[in-house]
């Protein structure tokens, strides 16, 4: 899928099974078999509704979560099993932004304290030498060091609150940003500036994990999307083929019902039917075109 | 009792509007208000406009220079019979005798003092435990909550009654020391509950991962990011134990299976009892335990009220 | 007319002073008509759907007039509201999902609701019954616990009992916003269908999500910072909107096909003002690309052309 060596993050038959019900019984696969991968200064998308597993993947990128089956690989090391020391130097190269900017800060800290946390990380450096980071740091994601810095997180904006934290991540000069619906709360008129800052690092080499479960900014932001559901997943490619060309009834049936400005849904054209899936085993990909795979219909039962 | 739970939804603690949903509406908030409104400093402020909490506060306050002060104005040793039997309340003797001479006045601010030890005591130690096994079972999970919930559970079980009479006929209880040990020891499983399900819900909201995300340790995300957030909670917690302490003791004593050799509210009121103060009419033998009892109790509670009132701006309804 | 607002202002109590959630709002929907209202948070709009139905303990009416079929709808009085809700004044309040309680039937709690009102449950049943089939539904939905339902069920059974009593306003309260893609089009579409039964004569569905009122709504309503910016029919807000709010809005919207590296899509810089003490003039000014000296006078909400309605002296000149 693409140029070999280059890789990134490469994930491989992950899978993560909760184990449910009284004396654990029954097992819920919410991710089921999912490869893909991410080259540096590349934008993938994560695309699915509630239920598709895509924050679970977010979140076993991030070590926050061990996955059951399969291995994540980062510039060719394992990284699904790390512990403490390993895993700090992990954290060097990848981080993590989340949905709510509310729920992220502790409130009874100033919001410049995850500013702060990250200075573990640089025990070497000296107070001037950090507080010129940070104010660096703040400049990249147009942030206005005087309005930000001292301020408890109830005085900022949401916008505000996701770029100072999109600004920690800079602090340690990451590879690699995994960022779990990062917009969707906050307002649409500052939406597209937080995108479009992601747009602005990722062509300076930063790679971008972008989950979401809106089509119109997954199509806007990224270069390559995959599409999930149940944990599965049913199309992956790029971006413009995946959404040029959609193949898979789901992936049709979601483009189909997102709201468009200047078009009205189609009343007459039925949508697409999805038959039901649950099942365990996931369908195996197919390579319709170059560069874009499709889940073999009628398999997933 | 699962091996691994799934994730769960971020649930609203106290103080806090909800967090939107999955797949996200902009961030709920009261129009043009701070969503997350700063507890210190608004604390006092609000605080002193509750009424609830105020008068709590007050009587709480009154009885405890009562059991500060009160042994200081009488030269009566509580136990001790120094004077005519039965006798109302005089100049003299300002809450009367008892039916064996002994200064009512002396025994019940000994009383009060007794409960207040009792009640810091065995409500401190069962915070201590209730909010460690708490933290550790909430934060952890896994195997470690299945373990500490089944202690929880059983000791939640144990009739405390029935542990103490054993205790009391085998051990010699002769100290509030003791007795508030044991109290302790006992009453800690629902503080442990509560704790745990607020650090399960706390342990969801994104700060923790992010703690996590710049490698602070599990012990030092637990001290510096949790507990500070359940600061209010802790605290009325603690309140709750106090009181509670304070009527389980007040029940042994009562019931006889506390310390014999001291003065305590509940044994007052068992010794009034006994002696049948109640068809004898001296009313101020049984009255003053009783109602010191109340007071105390009751201002905890309502001050506890009043205190949930300010840290969750919710309840304070016009 | 169906629905008459004049000059509406409503302040919410909160920690620090009166919170100026709307402030002079005017407007009317007709017979059958879909409104949207539309705005980012904390600009007024959710106050101004609870407002109608005085569903907040925290609102303070104080001031101005709302017309329901020619009846003044008493907003300033909680208990005399309560004859008229459910009746004539109905909502699908934000969280949806959760409106049922846990505990109990489905079933059980519309009984609740409806006996509240003093309709016997019994004869409306049957009507209950038909409106849950034709949304997809069965009957043995009433007796099962809210959590064995998925959301967009959820949803839809909180729609049906909500305007059971075929109510002549419905105000529904961000109801898509916590739904996936796919329930949110079925939730749509089932808004246009119960207009277009008459369950409900008129609705306003507030939201954030433009998209979905330009498939939905008649008309849009924008709202900026406790004030009204622009109303006007969806296509025209859509296509030819006069706002500079507005157009700065909707050309932030991403749609599916417009990629970063082709069309940069630019934001509104700034945030709207703080509502406990918002600025004298036009709430937008701060922010808007065409603020010129006029714009310290607050701009009237006047009708520039035939249904369209705007707040700004550049638009209107």
């Amino acid at each position: 899928m693409l140029e070999g060596g280059r890789l990134m993050l490469a994930l491989d038959g992950v899978s993560k099974v909760y184990k449910v019900g009284t004396f654990g019984g029954k097992r819920l696969r919410a991710v089921n078999d999912v490869s893909f991968q991410v080259a540096p200064g590349e934008v993938v998308s994560l695309i699915g509704e509630s239920g598709s597993g895509k924050s679970t993947i977010g979140r076993m990128v991030l070590g926050l979560s061990r996955a059951t089956e399969g291995t994540i690989s980062f510039e060719g090391q394992d990284v699904s099993r790390l512990e403490r020391r390993r895993l700090h130097a992990y954290y060097a190269d990848v981080q993590g932004v989340f949905q709510d900017p509310f729920s992220s800060y502790n409130p009874i800290f100033k919001a410049d304290r995850v500013l702060a946390l990250v200075k573990g990380f640089f025990p070497e450096i000296g107070r001037s030498e950090w507080d010129e980071k940070v104010e660096n740091a703040l400049n990249a994601v147009r942030l206005e060091p005087g309005a930000c810095l001292g301020k408890y997180p109830h005085q900022l904006s949401g916008g505000q609150l996701q770029r100072m934290l999109i600004a920690r991540a800079l602090l340690l000069d990451i590879k690699l940003l995994v960022a779990d619906e990062i917009i969707s709360m906050l307002d649409a008129s500052t939406r597209i500036d937080v995108l479009n800052l992601l747009g602005d690092l990722k062509e300076r080499g930063l790679g971008v994990l972008f989950i979401t479960h809106d089509l119109s900014l997954g199509n806007y932001i990224s270069d390559r999307a995959v599409i999930l559901r149940h944990g599965m997943i049913v199309e992956a490619g790029a971006t413009s083929k995946v959404f040029g060309n959609p193949v898979h009834p789901y992936t049709r049936m979601l483009l189909t019902s997102v709201p468009q400005l200047h078009t009205k849904w189609d009343a007459t054209r039925p949508r697409p039917v999805v038959e039901q899936t649950s099942g365990e085993t996931a369908a195996h990909l197919v390579e319709v075109e170059p560069d874009h795979l499709v889940a073999a219909v009628g398999e997933t039962s | 009792m699962s091996v691994s739970e799934p994730p769960q939804p971020g649930v609203a603690v106290a103080g806090e509007t909800v967090s939107g949903p999955a797949t996200g509406a902009p961030a709920l908030s009261e129009p043009g208000v701070p969503v997350a409104p700063h507890v210190h400093s608004e604390f006092l402020h609000f605080a002193l406009r509750n009424w609830k909490f105020v008068a709590g506060a007050t009587i709480v306050l009154a009885c405890l220079l009562v059991a500060l002060v009160g042994p200081l104005l009488t030269a009566n040793a509580p136990l001790a019979f120094t004077g005519p039997t039965d006798q109302p309340p005089s100049s003299e003797y300002w809450f009367g005798t008892t039916s064996y001479g002994q200064d009512v006045y002396s025994q019940f601010v000994y009383g009060l003092r007794a409960a207040f030890l009792v009640g810091s005591l065995g409500g401190g130690i069962a915070w201590v435990l209730g909010a460690g096994v708490g933290f550790t079972a909430g934060y952890r999970g896994g195997w470690i909550d299945d373990v500490l919930n089944m202690l929880t559970n059983v000791v939640l079980v144990i009739p405390t009654l029935a542990i103490l009479i054993i205790v009391a006929a085998y051990l010699q209880v002769q100290s509030y020391w003791a007795e508030a040990v044991i109290i302790g020891l006992t009453s800690w499983p629902w503080a442990a509950r509560a704790v745990r399900s607020q650090t399960f819900s706390l342990k969801t909201r994104e700060f923790v991962d992010l703690a996590r995300l710049s490698g602070r340790s599990t012990r030092q995300i637990l001290t510096t990011e949790l507990a500070p957030n359940m600061s209010s909670y802790l605290l009325m917690m603690f309140i709750l134990l106090f009181g509670g302490a304070i009527l389980i003791g007040a029940s042994l004593d009562f019931l006889g299976l506390g310390p014999s050799e001291s003065i305590s509210l509940g044994l007052m009121m068992n010794n009034a009892f006994l002696a049948s103060a109640l068809l004898l009419g001296s009313w101020w033998w049984f009255l003053p335990p009783g109602l010191g009892i109340v007071a105390l109790v009751g201002g905890l509670y309502v001050m506890n009220v009043g205190l949930d009132e300010v840290f969750n701006p919710k309840l304070r309804e016009t | 007319m169906s629905l008459r607002v004049d000059d509406l202002t409503v302040y919410y109590r909160s920690l620090r002073g009166d919170v100026k959630a709307v402030d002079g709002a005017t407007f009317s929907i007709e017979d059958g008509e879909i409104m949207g209202l539309a705005g980012e948070s904390g600009c007024g709009k959710s106050s101004l759907g609870k407002s109608l139905i005085r569903m907040d303990a925290r609102m303070k009416h104080v001031g101005g007039r709302v017309e329901l079929d020619g009846r003044e709808l008493p907003i300033a009085d909680d208990r005399k509201m309560n004859e008229f809700r459910f009746r004539d004044v109905s909502i699908v309040p934000q969280y949806s999902m959760s409106a049922l309680t846990p505990t109990r039937k489905v079933g059980t709690v519309a009984r609740e609701l409806l006996e509240s009102r003093d309709v016997p449950f019994d004869t409306v049943k049957a009507e209950l019954v038909r409106r849950l089939t034709l949304v997809g539904l069965s009957e043995a939905v009433l007796e099962r616990y809210p959590i064995e339902l998925s959301g967009g069920m959820k949803q839809r059974t909180v729609m049906v009992i909500s305007t059971l009593l075929d109510p002549s306003l419905l105000i529904a309260d961000e109801i898509t916003s916590a739904l996936d893609v796919s329930s949110q089009r079925a939730v749509g579409e089932l808004l246009v269908e119960f207009r277009d039964r008459g369950f409900v004569k008129s609705m306003i569905v507030i939201t954030h999500d433009l998209a979905i009122l330009y498939q939905v709504a008649d008309t849009i309503l924008v709202m900026y910072a406790g004030k009204l910016a622009e109303k006007a029919p969806a296509e025209t807000i859509v296509g030819a909107p006069r706002h500079p709010y507005t157009r700065l809005l909707i050309s932030s919207l991403p749609e599916v096909g417009v990629r970063f590296d082709e069309t940069r899509l630019a934001g509104i810089p700034g945030k709207p003002p703080s509502l406990l003490s918002p600025p004298a003039g036009c709430r937008f000014r701060d922010r808007c690309p065409l603020a010129f000296a006029k714009c310290e006078e607050e701009p009237p909400f006047v009708e520039i052309e035939p249904g369209h309605e705007v707040a700004c002296w550049k638009a209107a000149a």
